[in-house]
């Protein structure tokens, strides 16, 4: 027989076995969701969740996905957060501290609370790359946001009203696109291709009888 | 941390560690992996299987799960909607905002379309978003597109449409330019040379990474710039069946709000269907490693509508889905753990097969070695082998893992197994629909004029299995290429009559058929609520 704890959802008890996620148990609760649940692994941020164990002050944030439950646990979900997400044309912004001046001014209203930090459901730092940011040094706020889920737990603690999941997505874009070194080999190989010099190659590749390709295959060489 | 119960086996996979690093195992030869792959792979068991008796694929064979949602009834009858009044007009209709979905988008408001993005759940809410290993392109000077075509074209059993296949591998070094030009963030050295790794069945160092979190960093990037570019993105919506005007064209969908059951209908001049894949459709009973909307849709509203599938019997299962703990049974655990020098080990601690033959023949080998061979470790919930990933610190040094893996440390840390330390429990789970829609290499299906089709939904870009890698680039490759191909011919469409016919003629074909189902669909999403279990 497993083991069963009492878990509130929305405030409501129902009874589970200790062993299932967040979202596990909801399901075996009944619900059929549909917010709130997206990859189900980790990745995708839509079912933030926090939660407060009885008699604990703290207040917790987690994925549902990604937590256990524990008993006397006090569950709720927060399928949508209205992030703010501005606008702009990649092709033609500024790369240094003034776009973020521009685009999300509030950044600098920052007051050093760390709450963002200390509800990510990720374990990033946040606060720390809000303050890279907000000096223009995209290169380690995308380091340091890059596991970033934007569930958008750490906006929603935030008094200064940052919506940190966009502030650090503008960032990597911006590293990604103009401060990252680039790509010698990538560029030769795109010209190459343009120029047509592997036409030939291809072309005999999509006559060539079954048998020749399977010798081709497995008789190919395979670099160390 | 394991229980106790584990520890025997540890000990054993530990005492082997040194030994099994410098091991190279031999590669298998064709005429064993094809015996392997007969033997034990899921797809090779016939009676798992069921003839089509209705539709463009009458006669065909596809899992039983897919046959009785490809020959179930509609969700709705004609009479359901008011095809006179439109909800939505737009130039191009997209169903599904993943990475094909949003790449489409992205390309076809370049071609001056209009463009609308309806998607059942949120963009990004995508099995693109759960990709971590890489994407394949040929861009080293040791590589080439036609070793890159050999590659895929072998992996996926000599059988992948060969015009979509060399469409893949020269549109590749493109695509990630794309990428990077987008701001998509590759793991590069300093100098702007890109960290490629093999893949299963690569015989060049091709893959690209953004660390573990590859799929997630294109998707937030894609996902970013529809929302500059402000195209209309209507989520909670899925499409439950298409619009066909009087000469059999594709000119819309009817969408259901996924909330409040609204139909509505969406009227455009071109159609994408870049709805996905079909994991949790859970084939075979697999736990799968897919988002929580994979249930073939797409496939559903096509073949309603008359568009012809190909190799929709071929599934790929995935050879290292997680084993234990039980909270995260059947999540991927990504193909980079083993190009990165994990090796597969058996519950004696023996190395069984080479880390890094195509999926389908590390899937059976796998499955024959906690079957026939009874060399699998119990988990309490099935069995499972050892993926040994302390080797990864050891060959690459310490903080390999946390610099290239970070996630698949995380998602073991929470559940106390820490990979740097600990060895981890794999078994194959449903990972990837190899078939789907048949197209041409504008991306139009066979069949359907004006119905186009990009990422997994599609069928024969890989033959009848994928290598890693192939996938994300398939979404960015082919979701382009529908986006430019749809955007430029709904320059030339006027919508004739919306029609709703063929769910009549479906209907009255399963019922001559003498199917009887209560089935509907597409099926949206799985019940997982316990009254269903």
């Amino acid at each position: 027989m497993e083991k069963m704890v009492n878990i509130f959802l929305f405030g409501k008890k129902y009874e589970v076995p200790e062993n299932l996620t967040i979202m596990t148990a909801m399901e075996y609760a009944g619900y059929q969701l549909v917010r709130g649940c997206g990859c189900r692994n980790g990745f995708c941020g839509a079912c933030a969740t926090i939660y407060r164990i009885k008699g604990d002050k703290e207040l917790k944030a987690c994925l549902a996905c990604q937590t256990k439950v524990e008993d006397n646990m006090y569950i709720a979900t927060l399928p949508f957060f209205p992030l703010v997400k501005e606008g702009y044309d990649i092709e033609n912004i500024p790369t240094n501290e003034s776009v973020m001046m521009q685009l999300y001014p509030e950044i600098y209203a920052c007051i050093g609370c760390n709450a963002c930090t200390k509800s990510c459901t990720q374990g990033l730092n946040v606060m720390q790359y809000i303050a890279y940011a907000q000096r223009g040094d995209f290169e380690k706020c995308a380091e340091e946001s890059f596991d970033c889920v934007m569930c958008g737990v750490c906006s929603s603690r935030c008094p200064a009203g940052i919506s940190h999941p966009q502030v650090a997505m503008l960032a990597r874009r911006i590293n990604g696109k103009y401060l990252a070194p680039g790509c010698g080999h990538l560029e030769d190989r795109v010209k190459e291709i343009n120029n047509g010099d592997f036409k030939e190659l291809i072309e005999a590749l999509m006559e060539k009888p079954i048998e020749e390709m399977k010798e081709l295959y497995n008789n190919r060489d395979i670099e160390k | 941390m394991y229980s106790e119960k584990f520890q025997k086996s540890i000990a054993l996979v530990e005492a082997a560690r040194e030994k099994n690093i410098a091991l190279e195992p031999d590669r298998m030869t064709a005429k064993q992996k094809e015996d392997l792959l007969a033997a034990f792979h899921p797809d090779y068991k016939k009676d798992e299987f069921r003839e089509l008796k209705i539709g463009p694929n009458a006669g065909e064979k596809v899992p039983t799960e897919l046959a009785e949602i490809l020959q179930a009834h509609s969700r709705i009858t004609a009479d359901c909607v008011d095809l006179e009044s439109p909800d939505y007009e737009t130039d191009v209709l997209i169903i599904g905002g993943g990475g094909a979905g949003t790449s489409a988008a992205i390309e076809a408001d370049n071609a001056g379309a209009k463009v609308m993005i309806v998607t059942k759940l949120r963009m990004g809410d995508a099995n693109t978003m759960m990709a971590e290993g890489g994407i394949q392109a040929a861009d080293k000077p040791n590589d080439s597109p036609a070793i890159h075509f050999v590659d895929a074209f072998g992996g996926g059993h000599f059988a992948a449409k060969r015009e979509l296949l060399s469409q893949l591998v020269c549109n590749a070094p493109g695509a990630i330019q794309w990428l990077s030009n987008l701001g998509v963030e590759f793991d590069k050295t300093e100098d702007g040379t890109m960290v490629t790794t093999h893949g299963g069945g690569t015989s060049r160092k091709r893959m690209h990474a953004a660390k573990d979190y590859s799929g997630a960093e294109i998707m937030r990037t894609l996902r970013d710039e529809v929302l500059n570019r402000n195209i209309p993105v209507v989520d909670f919506t899925a499409a439950i069946e298409l619009i066909l005007d009087e000469d059999g064209k594709a000119c819309g969908a009817v969408l259901m709000n996924m909330e409040t059951k609204e139909l509505m209908v969406a009227k455009a001049k071109t159609v994408i269907i870049a709805t996905g894949g079909a994991g949790r459709m859970h084939y075979q009973g697999f736990p799968t490693s897919n988002h929580y909307g994979a249930t073939a849709d797409g496939l559903v509203l096509g073949y309603r509508a008359g568009a012809k599938l190909l190799y929709a019997e071929t599934l790929q299962y995935h050879p290292t889905g997680v084993a234990y703990p039980e909270q995260i049974f059947g999540a991927l655990v990504t193909e980079k753990v083993r190009s990165l020098g994990a090796k597969l080990v058996n519950v004696n601690g023996d190395v069984f097969m080479h880390p890094l033959e195509t999926r389908d023949v590390s899937a059976a080998s796998i499955i024959r070695e906690c079957s026939e061979r009874g060399n699998g470790v119990d988990t309490g919930d099935g069995l499972g082998v050892w993926l040994d990933t302390p080797m990864i610190e050891a060959i690459g040094g310490e903080g390999t893992i946390m610099k290239r893996i970070p996630a698949m440390w995380r998602m073991f840390e929470k559940y106390g197994i820490d990979i740097r330390k600990e060895p981890i429990l794999v078994y194959p789970t449903l990972h990837y629909q190899n078939g789907g829609l048949d197209i041409n290499a504008d991306c139009m299906t066979t069949n359907v004029e004006n119905l186009y089709v990009a990422g997994e939904a599609v069928g024969g870009i890989h033959g009848k299995n994928r290598l890693m890698g192939n996938s994300l680039l398939d979404i960015i490759v082919f979701g382009r290429i529908a986006g430019q191909s749809a955007g430029a011919k709904c320059k030339e469409v006027t919508v004739g009559k919306m029609t709703l016919d063929h769910i009549a003629k479906f209907e009255s074909e399963i019922e001559k058929a003498g199917i009887e189902t209560q089935k509907v669909s597409p099926m949206l999403l799985p019940d997982y609520t316990r009254k269903n279990k």
